[in-house]
């Protein structure tokens, strides 16, 4: 389990396989720059960088409200397979973005999501982005639930999103 | 030239490309319009940087997302008598169908426009316009670009 990982070492490893699995092996997680910063049981950590192309208004350099959006979705959909610790066939049924204030630019944005509570068929998670480690000051929270595609299990929708 | 001065010129020609070639996330996506058909349609381009799961393939849901709220951004635009840049107060989005590697298509309703907040219902769909495959609803702060 991704809680038991207290050594340094082997938990920069696992951060590393992260990052792989959710950030690198994604195109459009990569085209974003998306790295994976952290985890805990249920949470994960990911980094958007502040990018020239990812800016929605050219004269103040804002990011665009899409590329918080894409990072909310992806950092959810990965607390929801740190929270059942094991590769299971996700997918998003819905998701929620609350903008709270523009991001400043050139500043990183940091997303946390925590996937709260799991039932046999779904998983609900809320987000937050931010900057730096400022939780308590942050530019967009998002609530979302994903449909969970258990083995043996049958699917209600056509689409599944493969966690690694 | 300004984003004011683009819109407003977007809105006398009817030609919004010059403005979305300015949005830089925009251009990144491959986001486009079309009003061909009288009716404001959004498109996103299916180019393989857009893929959220490799395996399907599908599009990443926050492609989705972005042509979804991108679409009402420009129906509010397209619809207002003066120029206004409509900002995001918030956006849900409801996915319906994992979405295929071609080219999506967005189209927006104004289901309320008052004086400060409108509401906007987008549905997103492929190559067949009664399957959708996302729809969203979203609030957005209206002012006019004076102010």
């Amino acid at each position: 389990m991704a809680d038991k990982h207290d050594d340094p070492e082997q938990r920069a490893q696992h951060i590393e396989r992260l990052d792989q699995g959710f950030a690198q092996a994604v195109p459009h997680n990569r085209a974003l720059g998306l790295r994976f910063v952290d985890y805990d049981k249920g949470v994960a950590r990911i980094l958007l960088p502040y990018a020239a192309h990812l800016v929605g208004n050219p004269e103040s350099g804002v990011l665009h409200g899409g590329a918080i959006t894409a990072t909310m979705d992806a950092t959810c959909g990965a607390a929801v397979f740190l929270r059942l610790g094991a590769p299971t066939p996700i997918a998003t049924l819905d998701l929620r973005i609350d903008y709270l204030k523009p991001a400043t630019p050139p500043k990183d944005v940091v997303c946390r999501a925590e996937c709260y509570k799991v039932t046999s068929n779904v998983a609900f998670v809320r987000a937050l982005a931010f900057h730096d480690d400022d939780e308590d000051d942050p530019i967009a929270s998002a609530a979302g639930t994903f449909i969970i595609f258990r083995k043996g299990g049958k699917s209600a929708m056509q689409g599944q999103k493969a966690v690694p | 030239m300004s984003l004011i001065e683009l819109v407003t010129r977007a809105k006398e020609t009817g030609d919004y490309q010059p403005m979305i070639e300015a949005i830089p996330y925009a251009r990144f996506l491959g986001i486009s319009l079309d009003n061909s058909s009288g009716e404001m349609l959004g498109k996103l381009s299916f180019a393989d940087h857009l893929v959220g799961n490799p395996v399907l393939p599908a599009l990443h849901g926050g492609t989705i997302g972005a042509l979804l709220e991108s679409t009402a951004i420009f129906q509010l635009m397209w619809e207002a008598e003066s120029v206004i840049l409509p900002k995001t107060i918030n956006v849900t989005i409801e996915y319906l169908r994992s979405g295929r590697p071609v080219d999506t298509f967005a189209h927006g309703v104004i289901t309320k426009q008052g004086r400060r907040v409108a509401s906007v219902r987008v549905e997103a769909w492929q190559e067949d316009r009664t399957r959708p495959i996302a729809t969203a609803h979203a609030h957005f702060l209206i002012r006019p670009a004076d102010e």
